[in-house]
């Protein structure tokens, strides 16, 4: 079958005119307009949570070397399992997208910006075209943009070529230099350091939207939504045993049982929070908030039905980072080979506790010296299943599996 | 290959460095548009390419070898990748996968001796809602069932039959 849309609640961006946040931004001065992304406490949709106005600033002050200019990149990657929602974004409002680009341009002062679309959607590529097209010809792309003198700023699309670890923003900009995507070490930060050595802001394809709808109905709104410490509303993209899988709408701070409440999912006994880097958390904590101060997410929910083996959840995680890994450093090449085998051994019912400690310790290593958040992250799932789920792993015998 | 094929590939290679410019940035559109015509990228294209950007070409190869979407052994026309990914797993891709392999009579990684299919894994494509997903070159197909297999294949025959000369994007 086609693939058919995935949203399964109304969206604020559904409120949003196009060229409406744009219009506001531009009404402001550089410094005002990054002030009014601080104010609406807006942080970055794509994991991290890194603060998008403390980003923009960063990247405002950096100089740039030589003639070249500054840069924006979007990052449409979407790579981590279970998220789909910069799918929805980039095919339903793509232009609230290419704006928040624009307006981050216009912040920083970058003449360049591009799209980093991820392999998969290049069935996306010829939509996004025509409204990149349609946008130079209303004048919203291009030379003194809506009429701001000396503002330029375009925008290309640049495809990547199925690599997980390119999502990284450092890995991202190698692939975009013509390299592997191997992530560098951080410092320097790509607001200083990025594309082509120049200042760069990297955003999640959801961070920019939400920009533009911040400047379309302002700060004190957008912080109004949420909690304290986490504003604003979240997409979720939501899988695995539930009655209605799709791309939902929450503001941020929702319980999962309040989730699993809205998509048909009652009755479950896990729920991975933030996909194969994220951690599987077992029924009893359903309370537990979705936020930045509880479970950080890019908003991958899978919902594990009753009858599911989680060592088997495990074990699909880690051949995805076996095989996603980029081999750079040892703790992660060799770590996730390592405790996939580990993985198999608890499968066939083989594994001592002594073993599993070890285990254990492997994966406390992998998280303290891996380079990139790959392999910082890649065991969470491991041990969150471990510590939830321990009846189910120990003394396995072949009627488990 | 022969001589007056390796010249077109070379005037076509420098064509893709002219639009893309001369510089290691246009590695990856340049190695995408061959990839996507040719299915594969032959040591020879890899020189020309390096020769014509001014790099090694084990920097060519080096890149080519990382990404899961290039490729330097020959492949199929048609591409089936089936995501293994947990989302397509808990909705039964380990049937759609079976019967991929029953239709076309190749394993995963393999390719098909006519040199029409070549079956692989891929990981999540983000259509984990409508899973088992699978993409066939550029074209998704999303709750792929077990007996939808078939048909599938025969779409892309039926393609083939229509422009047998041509890299054909179902
Ligand atoms: C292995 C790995 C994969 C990542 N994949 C993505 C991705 O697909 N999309 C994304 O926006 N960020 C991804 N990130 C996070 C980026 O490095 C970066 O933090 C993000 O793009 C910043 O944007 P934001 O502040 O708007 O969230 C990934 C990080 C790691 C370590
Ligand atoms: S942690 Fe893994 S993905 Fe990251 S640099 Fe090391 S090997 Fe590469
Ligand atoms: S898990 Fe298969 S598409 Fe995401």
């Amino acid at each position: 079958m086609q693939p058919s849309d995935s949203r399964k609640t109304p969206l604020t961006f559904d409120t949003i005119e196009p060229g409406s946040g744009l219009a506001a931004a531009l009404a402001k001065s550089r410094a005002d307009i990054i002030g009014e992304v601080s104010a609406s406490n807006l942080k970055g949709r794509g994991g991290a949570g890194f603060p998008t106005g403390t980003k923009w600033n960063l990247a405002a002050a950096a100089r740039v070397h030589g003639e070249a200019a500054k840069y924006v990149i979007c990052n449409a990657d979407e790579g981590e399992p279970g998220t789909f929602k910069d799918r929805v974004l980039l095919t339903a409002y793509a232009d609230l997208v290419f704006e928040g680009m624009t307006i981050a341009a216009r912040a920083i002062g970058a003449t360049r910006g591009l799209l980093y679309l991820r392999g998969e959607y290049v069935y996306l590529r010829p939509h996004l075209e025509a409204v990149l097209d349609r946008r130079r010809k209303a004048g919203q792309l291009g030379a003194d943009i809506l009429g701001t003198p000396g503002f330029e700023f375009d925008i290309e699309i640049r495809m990547g070529a199925g690599a997980y670890v390119c999502g990284e923003e450092t890995a991202l900009i190698e692939s975009l230099e013509g390299h592997r995507g191997e992530p560098r070490n951080r410092p320097p930060f790509p607001v200083n350091t990025g594309f082509m050595g120049q200042p760069t802001v990297v955003n999640n394809v959801e961070t920019l939207a939400s920009v533009t709808a911040i400047f379309a109905k302002g700060a004190a709104w957008f912080r109004g939504i949420g909690t304290e410490k986490s504003s604003g509303f979240k997409l979720f993209s939501v899988s695995g045993d539930c009655d209605a899988p799709g791309v939902y709408e929450f503001p941020l701070g929702i319980t999962i049982a309040e989730l699993l409440e809205r998509v048909g999912g009652t009755g479950a006994k896990a729920v991975q929070v933030g996909g194969a880097s994220g951690q599987a958390v077992p029924a009893s904590q359903f309370g537990r908030r979705i936020a930045f101060e509880d479970l950080a997410t890019g908003g991958s929910i899978i919902v594990f039905g009753p009858g599911r083996d989680m060592l088997h959840v495990a074990k699909n995680f880690m051949e995805f980072f076996v095989e996603e890994s980029c081999g750079q450093c040892t703790p992660c090449r060799a770590g996730n080979a390592k405790l996939l085998e580990g993985i198999e051994r608890l499968e066939r019912g083989a594994c001592s506790s002594a073993y599993l400690n070890e285990l254990v310790r492997l994966c406390e290593t992998m998280q303290v010296a891996s380079k990139c958040g790959l392999g910082q992250s890649s065991p969470n799932a491991f041990l969150s299943i471990v510590t939830n789920f321990q009846d189910e792993i120990l003394g396995r015998t072949p009627a488990d599996r | 290959m022969l001589v007056s094929q390796q010249q077109k590939l070379q005037e076509e290679i420098r064509a893709l460095v002219a639009r893309h410019g001369r510089t290691r940035a246009a590695l990856m559109p340049v190695l995408q548009e061959l990839q996507e015509k040719y299915a594969s990228i032959t040591d020879f294209a890899m020189q020309v390419v390096a020769d014509e950007l001014g790099i090694h070409p084990s920097e060519v190869y080096g890149v080519v070898s990382f990404y899961a979407f290039l490729h330097h052994e020959p492949k199929g026309r048609f591409q089936i990748r089936l995501c293994q990914t947990i989302s397509c797993d808990l909705a039964g891709k380990a049937r759609v996968a079976k019967q991929l392999e029953n239709e076309l009579g190749i394993a995963f990684g393999e390719t098909t001796p006519d040199g029409r299919f070549s079956l692989e894994w891929a990981s999540c494509l983000g259509m984990c809602d409508q899973g088992p997903a699978l993409l066939v070159n550029d074209r998704v197909y999303t709750r792929v069932t077990a007996e939808q297999a078939h048909r599938i294949i025969e779409e892309c025959r039926s393609v083939f039959g229509a422009h047998a000369t041509q890299a054909a994007h179902a």
